[in-house]
């Protein structure tokens, strides 16, 4: 399962990249999308997978192979809460420029590099 | 030690305060008299730092290595001390420059929660916390740098935005991949961990992730494109606030970092931290020396200035690291100064474009003493702050032995000296050019210099009593060096 995962994150990675370097804006969200979705699962697995055994459990269980590590579930929850608040973010910000400017054109975007 | 949070909480309630009091008329005051109450907190720790030691605050009463834990070592305090002096005049200049079409309660809203977030960076001791803290960090400079919805800040918040969160990530999936080879995030308890293993080494595949990551928040070379591409877009009070403390936050985790627990391999790492400092530092001297907007110019010359402080890390020995400390203090005061007086500048001749400007020395000498305080402190002349952090980095540099970075050091003096006299001469000393297309702008009044003159205060302040502060940033350097004393006041804190 971990071997499964470990290719999906590099699939994850790769489409995202690509996606960044496309011109379009809205492409280059989907591209922070997929990278950021690919960097969750990495947290996620990044101790192992435990399949069937829940993560907190009472005093009685003191045996460490009867219970899932609960600290990656934690970070990637808070990671995935983070990364929708930042693609919202983005996508307004998005938005704004597309009724400002009317353009999805990253190569549009050349404004405030020129030498003025 | 409950009064740890304080430069947490007392941000995280002005911000929560300015949603209830939401009119233009509590914000000009609830601004200003918060963070003179964040002064005096940070003073406050600091002195109980001094005669207590390391302070460590177990949040939720959970042990040291399982929950997160803040601490306030030397480096932490000096850093909550400066920032704190640098909100307050910013946020005094707030009131006085931000255009009517940015309500002030709005702004200082995010400034607070910005401000919270900076604070959470400085004390925590828990990896992932520091995460968050950057990500609160981050999304409240978002929406700062687009706050006027202005073609030009639309588009360099774009840019800023996409090159910052590669970096998050970049960050998070470092600290995914330490977690799994190490099982936990504690600062103090990864340090206690590598410290006695002898296959740390394979910690390098992490430590490049968290070095892109933070490589991307300092701007440091190759990573700094987006510093340029928006900076110079938003208010010029939102700028003197990134300028004076965003960067120095990714400096700052640098430091933490590779000295607490990414210490294996030091001939790698501390190589390429030299290499990386020198391409940083030339880079922006010649860059900024090829604009003739105060802003751009300002903007590049961050760059420039975080490779001093990285060299300082890359020499690796306790004069360098407190070299480096003390000048990331003294940049972070004058760099926001400079900033303040591009503004007033602007203000009162209605542009940026040094070409455009001229005769302030006779129009305004007050101005013209006040912009050559933090200038000339930056430049590194004698009497002032600038000159003890630079001959501090080079001594160390020369008895180390790392002859090449100190002489690109020494070089690039001369450029940072170039592009300040630039700004002097251009829009102080030459004649106001005939055919200038921009409108003066309005006269200033009194307030108008009162942060300036606070910031450059506090410069000259930090030349004068340089001995004093050299002892604390010497402190905080064999603090970092040794770290046996943080790891312990950490891992075997006793709540009461």
């Amino acid at each position: 399962m971990e071997v499964m995962l470990a290719l999906l994150v590099g699939i994850l990675y790769t489409a995202g990249v690509y996606m960044l370097l496309r011109r379009s804006i809205l492409k280059f969200i989907i591209g922070i999308i997929f990278m950021s979705n690919a960097t969750n699962l990495l947290v996620f697995i990044s101790s192992g997978l435990v399949a069937g055994k829940p993560a907190f459990v009472n005093e009685s269980t003191l045996n460490v192979s009867d219970l899932a590590d609960p600290m990656p579930q934690a970070l990637v929850l808070t990671a995935i809460v983070i990364g929708l608040g930042m693609v919202v973010f983005i996508l307004a910000l998005k938005y704004k420029y597309f009724e400002v400017t009317g353009t999805d054109d990253l190569d549009q975007l050349k404004q405030t590099d020129s030498q003025k | 030690m409950t009064q740890v949070e304080l430069p947490i909480l007392i941000p995280f309630a002005l911000a929560i305060s300015l949603l209830i009091f939401n009119t233009p008329k509590y914000g000009r005051w609830i601004g200003p008299i918060g963070s003179l109450a964040m002064i005096v907190a940070s003073l406050y720790l600091f002195t109980t730092l001094q005669s207590e030691g390391i302070l460590t605050l177990n949040m939720g009463a959970w042990e040291a290595p399982f929950g997160i834990v803040l601490v306030i070592d030397y480096l932490s305090a000096l850093m909550l001390v400066v920032s704190s002096f640098i909100l307050f005049a910013v946020s005094l200049y707030a009131v006085r420059f931000l255009p009517d079409d940015i309500p002030l309660s709005r702004f200082f809203f995010f400034f607070f929660t910005l401000s919270m977030g900076i604070n959470g960076a400085f004390i925590t001791g828990d990896v992932f916390n520091l995460y968050v803290w950057f990500e609160v960090m981050l999304i409240s400079s978002f929406v700062l740098i687009t706050m006027g919805r202005k073609k030009e800040q639309l588009e360099g918040g774009i840019k800023y935005l996409a090159l910052n969160l590669i970096g998050s990530m970049l960050f998070l999936a470092g600290l995914g991949l330490l977690y799994g080879k190490t099982g936990t995030l504690n600062m103090a308890h990864l340090a206690q961990i590598l410290k006695n293993d002898d296959q740390a080494i394979m910690m390098n595949t992490s430590a490049i992730l968290f070095f892109v990551a933070f490589g991307i928040k300092a701007a440091v070379f190759p990573l700094f494109f987006w510093l340029p591409a928006s900076y110079h877009t938003p208010n010029i009070t939102i700028t003197a606030l990134f300028a004076g403390l965003l960067t120095k936050v990714g400096v700052y985790t640098f430091i933490r970092f590779f000295t607490l627990f990414f210490v294996q391999d030091q001939v790698f790492w501390h190589n390429l931290l030299l290499i990386v400092a020198g391409a940083t530092m030339v880079t922006g001297g010649i860059a900024a020396a090829s604009y003739y907007d105060t802003r751009r110019i300002l903007s590049y010359h961050i760059i420039s200035q975080i490779g001093y402080m990285i060299m300082g890390l890359g020499i690796f020995t306790p004069l360098a690291i407190a070299g480096a400390i003390y000048f990331t203090m003294h940049n972070m005061v004058a760099k926001t100064g400079t900033f303040l007086a591009a503004g007033m500048i602007a203000k009162l001749k209605g542009t940026y474009q040094l070409k455009e400007v001229g005769g302030l020395y006779k129009q305004n000498p007050l101005l013209a003493i006040l912009f050559i305080v933090p200038a000339f402190a930056l430049a590194g002349v004698p009497p002032l702050s600038g000159f003890f952090a630079k001959f501090t980095l080079i001594k160390a540099g020369f008895e180390n032995g790392n002859y090449i970075i100190t002489m690109v050091a020494l070089l690039t003096g001369l450029l940072t000296l170039y592009s300040m006299i630039k700004i002097w001469n251009e829009a102080f000393l030459k004649k106001q050019p005939e055919n200038k297309k921009h409108q003066d702008g309005v006269a200033l009044s009194w307030p108008d210099y009162v942060p300036l003159a606070l910031l450059a205060l506090v410069s000259v302040l930090m030349g004068v009593f340089a001995a004093t502060l050299f002892s604390y940033t010497f402190e905080a350097a064999n603090q970092l060096i040794d770290p046996t004393n943080y790891i312990q006041s950490v891992l075997n804190n006793k709540q009461p």
